[in-house]
């Protein structure tokens, strides 16, 4: 083991590791917004709701996040009508690709997660508040989705963590990510203890991530003590 | 003129599939009634007393509320459905129920459990649903679980809970659908005691219920069903001391 190539490529180290945190908090909490509707979408009663939902949520599914950032980032720009447009600042950018992919993946599997809470909501509860006359809008915002929320955060927390080690991706479109400084460091070095190093950030992140979660449980899902 | 009927039932029909679970029922409850429904399980009076509130879609028929009638019209399938949700939504408001399962919110505590609806479908201040709901906690004896969740509670403690629930929408009328029948014997009384309370302050409630006391007792009216219509009517006296269905007297002596 080489201890001398933290000190001199750590401040790279450090360079991924931050890209990586931003990119993974970004397309959590974005993925998210966008999943709360898209869930909604996919349990309603009708189908020019529920389908559009069903399509987003199986494409992303069924197909590899490494696929879905080669498109992103290197099919996009073979259209001039892109290249030559607005849209290309930002999807010229690989980090932008990088935090877009990442964002409408996790959207897809959390809009799904969500959907489970939903279905596990006890029917009284929703009914109780359609006979004191709440509107739709009420129902989910009151009741539903926070109810679904609670119901589906564990499985969420593991979203997360996946999504952690799936940005790990983002490197092959040239991010500097935590993956993407280790790939680079080790073309020059060959010290394959730099992959080490990154799986231990990674294990800190992830460890770090899992007690965030647990301590947003205990206070959410305090009403479950009891049961 | 005549005051119109608090609640007003004019020959409902409910079909879920093929099933006819309600072939014509009528009733009409006057301000301060407490009707009783009675019936064996399947008879339809749980889906009776949930087309009031339209919980379930009549297949046909007419409810109204204070003179207010619930519109409906056919939809391409041939089925009822509400003309005008905001409609439904305010008649809603002002029939509060409480259900079988208590059916709280189990995410909220007891006292966000009552002002939930005073404050987001009444849009009543915060302020003043708390103390309201403070109020109501006190009258039906639990004013120490304010804080705790509905996890934490017995039976007859959520069934309470879900009756101030009820009470702080100020409702015009309210609907219980076998408000007893989850609870462990032993709790059954506390609820009921709330109930006979709320009789005596002269309010409108309908009461599906297997009580047979309360029924007799504290009813202004009594109805019997059985397969989705309606065998026995009339005062608690009647009926429970003449009644002129076979199957009524049936239904007596099996002791339900």
């Amino acid at each position: 083991m080489d201890w001398s190539l933290i000190s001199q490529y750590g401040d790279r180290f450090w360079d991924g590791t931050l890209i990586t945190l931003k990119l993974v908090l970004l397309s959590s909490v974005i993925g998210l917004i966008i999943a709360l509707p898209m869930a909604l979408a996919r349990s309603s009663h009708y189908r020019r709701y529920r389908i559009p939902a069903y399509s987003y949520i199986y494409f992303f599914r069924g197909t590899p996040l490494l696929i879905q950032l080669f498109i992103l980032y290197y099919g996009l720009g073979q259209f001039e009508f892109i290249t030559n447009s607005f849209m290309w600042s930002v999807l010229g950018d690989a980090e932008w690709c990088g935090l877009i992919g990442l964002t409408l993946n996790t959207a897809a599997y959390t809009a799904e997660i969500i959907r489970g809470g939903i279905r596990a909501i006890p029917r009284g509860e929703i009914e109780a508040a359609r006979a004191y006359g709440m509107s739709w809008w009420q129902l989910q915002h009151r009741i539903v989705l926070p109810r679904a929320l609670r119901i589906a955060w564990p499985a969420y927390g593991n979203e997360v963590i996946l999504l952690l080690k799936g940005s790990a991706l983002v490197s092959t479109i040239a991010v500097w990510d935590l993956m993407g400084e280790s790939r680079s460091i080790f073309s020059r070095t060959y010290a394959l203890e730099i992959f080490l190093y990154a799986a231990v950030i990674y294990f800190l992140l992830t460890f770090i991530l899992t007690r965030l979660f647990n301590q947003i449980e205990k206070r959410i899902n305090r009403y479950l003590v009891c049961y | 003129m005549t005051k119109p009927a608090a609640i007003s039932i004019n020959d409902l029909h409910k079909t879920f599939g093929d099933n006819e679970v309600l072939r014509g029922v009528s009733l009409n409850a006057q301000q301060g009634d407490v009707v009783s429904i009675l019936g064996s399980s399947g008879s339809g009076k749980s889906t009776m007393l949930r087309c009031i509130n339209m919980l379930e879609i009549p297949s046909a028929g007419s409810i109204s509320i204070y003179g207010e009638t619930l519109e409906l019209r056919h939809n391409r399938h041939g089925e009822l459905e509400p003309v005008d949700h905001k409609q439904i939504a305010r008649i809603r408001a002002s029939l509060s129920m409480v259900f079988q399962s208590f059916n709280l919110w189990s995410h909220m505590t007891i006292i966000e459990n009552i002002i939930e609806a005073p404050v987001h479908v009444l849009k009543k201040t915060k302020a003043e649903a708390i103390e309201q709901a403070r109020e109501l906690m006190q009258k039906v004896g639990i004013s120490d679980k304010a804080n705790a969740y509905p996890g934490e509670l017995s039976g007859g403690q959520q069934q309470r809970v879900a009756i101030a629930r009820a009470l702080a929408m100020e409702p015009q009328a309210m609907l219980f659908d076998e408000p007893t029948s989850a609870l462990d014997p032993e709790l059954v009384n506390e609820v009921l005691q709330v109930m006979r309370q709320l009789a005596e302050e002269g309010r409108t409630m309908i009461v599906v219920t297997h009580e047979m006391g309360f029924a007799r007792e504290v009813s202004d009216q009594v109805i019997f069903l059985h397969e989705g219509q309606i065998e026995e009517q009339g005062a608690p006296q009647q009926v429970f001391n003449q009644p002129k269905s076979e199957r009524f007297k049936q239904f007596l002596s099996s002791g339900l």
